[in-house]
């Protein structure tokens, strides 16, 4: 007892010695490094949480012809990396104490060989770059994106290394809700995105079905002939497909050809907002129906002959056994996939960006267009019009919109109820 | 089971109509129509590409679904003209080290977690997926300048490492679905006979969870392929240059002046994929409903 208190005193002192009180001479070591790295760096530390506060305080200047300047935006990410990298030596910290604790008891110490010991820690030398990845290309640039919603960091006059960048509170947020052209744009930003994830989600999904049906139904011979054709647009890389589609439907292209040819005008499938709209439907539909028809096909040839043969038996006709037994069947199982993808699609910026690029332009909008959703908005804000403050906003909402859809999905699927059993 | 269905085929063929009835016909006729209308939708694009691409001007007005006189000229200038040869090396050498750093991590990672109790671990799988939900390009500022700090932009390097980093969290869901159902009994055993952790990990789990590390594999493999928004962001010289960023100038950039060159290189790009994924089409369905519900 006097022993535990002893080793935790000391490894509250300084890092590891309590380790080394216990003879574990190696991990003391390693502890007490760790902490006069720390202990080095001190005034760095001190230096990037004064960046993370005032966000820099001397303006862009020349001093004999030497621009002397803080970037304000560097400054806060470099507090923000310092701020993660104290959590983690807080963590290590306590962790230390516990442990010289935990070994405090075990005087008799068996000689572990090296390999052994390996093999104990592997659980934690396996997590170590998962964790980094989680905490630096995750985490740090999710809280980056939340503190710059609080901030004017934008062009022209809060950009830097010209500028430097205030905290602002929640002015961006009054401005997104309360100035006319930002709201006008939100609102129907965000109109269109959910229309447009409904939208694609539903034709993708019963499309898909109609295929998988069509192609297990007993008149069909070939199956596995039309199911390589149709699967194809699966298998080639989407952006060529979306950048191809955005060729033929263009003014020029095959379709207002074939249109022509027939003996009809040209019409402008990607200029015309609703034409457009259409358009992109058709194009995710041509896109994502073989991902489903390939996740359905096989849970159809599950479902058990027996349930339609008792039907037949009943009397049931087509329509019906689709809707009391394929349907509740195949949605059941499907479900998860239908919420993820109505979030994808929510998001589906590659597709936006690559055959319309937001386009036709909407004067009434603000860094948007017709067919822009919130993602490809952003995606405007901040590449072509540096308008990160707003930007972050909308990000803020975004998530705020998807993360409960998500969450909500995980806990249903089986990664997550398999851990029911283990606690 | 054998028997019932053999019965009820009994009962049932009366209430049948007779085979090759008019309404049959008429219904074999409209499901090949279907299909047939259907492949044709499907295959358009892709023979409108291929045509393309043998056309011998430049332009999209100009060309032809079946040119008069094919020419391989594009596939030619694509090599002799262009930075093809260099975006294509560059992108299979990301995709490459891509595939065997992510399948490496995630899948330790996976297993881990799969097998390994520890405190708040339902929690953090749950604050790792949705965080995962956040648009991965807003992070674009974060990373530019985290990658300048530890000086890896514009290198191969620092991108992979930030693909493969960045889909552990996601990945690892999905594994750790399919892990989870091999069951614990046979690593037990292997550790009753004294296998390390990694030894029961290399010579127990990974043979029998082939299709899920095939699956990741691959989409960490073709994943690189089409991204160019971080290629764009990260890659900052032409010899750094990379296929996505490369085919998507080519058809934004100057009012579709290569269109021809576009086609032919999206055909190069495209016949690799689809083949790779061919040969694993039935791995790749496996891996998908990895994380459907339990049934």
């Amino acid at each position: 007892m006097e022993k535990k208190k002893k080793t935790m005193l000391l490894s509250a002192l300084f890092m590891g010695l309590g380790q080394i009180y216990n003879k574990q001479y190696t991990k003391g070591i390693a502890f007490m490094l760790i902490e006069l790295i720390a202990l080095i760096n001190i005034p760095k530390f001190l230096k990037a949480l004064w960046g993370l506060y005032t966000l820099g305080e001397v303006k862009f200047h020349y001093v004999n012809g030497k621009a002397v300047f803080d970037h304000s935006i560097f400054l806060m990410l470099q507090g923000l990396i310092s701020v993660l990298l104290l959590l983690l030596l807080i963590f290590l910290y306590v962790y230390n104490i516990k442990d010289a604790r935990d070994n405090a008891e075990k005087i008799e110490h068996k000689k572990i060989s090296i390999h052994d010991k390996i093999d104990k820690m592997f659980p934690f030398i396996v997590l170590t770059p998962g964790l980094l990845s989680l905490m630096f290309l995750i985490l740090l640039p999710i809280i980056f994106t939340v503190l710059v919603a609080f901030t004017n960091f934008s062009a022209p006059y809060h950009l830097p290394p010209r500028n430097l960048v205030d905290w602002v509170g929640f002015e961006n947020f009054k401005d997104l809700f309360k100035m006319d052209i930002w709201s006008t744009t939100l609102k129907g930003t965000i109109k269109w995105t959910i229309t447009w994830a409904f939208l694609a989600t539903f034709t993708s999904y019963f499309g898909g079905l109609f295929l998988a049906m069509l192609i297990n139904s007993a008149e069909v011979k070939l199956k596995k002939f039309w199911r390589s054709i149709f699967i194809l647009p699966y298998a080639i890389p989407g952006l060529i497909s979306m950048l191809v589609m955005r060729l033929m439907f263009s003014g020029p292209g095959i379709i207002n050809d074939i249109i022509e040819r027939i003996g009809f005008p040209r019409i402008d499938w990607l200029t015309e907002p609703i034409n457009a709209k259409i358009v992109l439907v058709l194009i995710n539909l041509w896109l994502g129906a073989p991902y489903f028809m390939a996740l359905m096909t096989s849970i159809l040839t599950n479902i058990s002959r027996d349930l339609y043969e008792s039907a037949d038996i009943d009397g049931a006709t087509g329509f019906h056994k689709f809707f009391h037994i394929t349907l509740p069947l195949v949605f059941y199982s499907t479900a998860p996939m239908i919420i993820m993808s109505f979030a994808y699609n929510f998001n589906n910026f590659m597709l936006i960006y690559a055959v319309t690029d937001g386009g036709p332009v909407n004067p009434e909008y603000r860094y948007a267009g017709h067919t822009d959703l919130l993602i490809s908005w952003i995606y405007k804000m901040t590449l072509d019009q540096q308008q990160y403050h707003m930007a972050s906003v909308v990000t803020i909402l975004i998530f705020l919109m998807i993360a409960p859809i998500v969450a909500f999905t995980f806990t249903r699927t089986r990664s997550f109820k398999e851990e029911d059993l283990i606690q | 089971m054998m028997f019932s269905k053999v019965e009820k085929k009994g009962l049932n063929t009366p209430l049948h109509k007779k085979k090759n009835s008019p309404k049959k016909i008429i219904l074999k006729v409209f499901l090949y129509a279907f299909l047939i209308i259907h492949s044709i939708v499907v295959l358009f694009p892709v023979i409108w590409t291929i045509g393309s691409s043998l056309n011998p001007g430049d332009s999209l007005y100009s060309s032809t679904m079946f040119p008069k006189n094919p020419t391989f000229i594009h596939y030619k200038e694509l090599f002799t003209k262009t930075d093809y040869p260099i975006w294509y090396m560059n992108t299979l050498k990301i995709a490459f080290m891509n595939m065997i750093l992510s399948v490496i991590l995630t899948s330790f990672t996976a297993y881990v977690l799969s097998r390994f109790k520890f405190k708040g671990k339902k929690l953090t799988l749950t604050a790792i997926l949705v965080l995962q939900v956040f648009p991965s390009f807003l992070t674009l500022t974060a990373i530019y300048v985290l990658l300048m700090q530890l000086n890896l932009l514009n290198t191969h390097i620092g991108l992979v490492l930030f693909y493969a980093g960045a889909q552990i969290p996601g990945n690892t869901w999905i594994v750790k679905g399919y892990l989870d159902q091999i069951p614990r009994s046979l690593d037990e055993a292997a550790r009753v006979d004294g296998a390390s952790n990694f030894t029961t990990f290399t010579k127990i789990i990974v043979p029998l969870a082939k299709p899920i590390i095939v699956f990741l594999a691959l989409t960490s493999f073709t994943g690189p392929w089409m991204d160019f928004i971080f290629q764009r962001l990260v890659l900052r010289t032409a010899d750094k240059k990379t296929l996505a960023v490369g085919l998507l100038e080519m058809v934004t950039g100057q009012a579709n002046t290569k269109f021809t060159t576009f086609a032919a290189g999206a055909i190069l790009v495209a016949i690799p994929i689809v083949i790779i994924f061919t040969f694993i089409q039935k791995y790749i369905i496996e891996g998908l409903s990895a994380g459907a519900v339990k049934s």
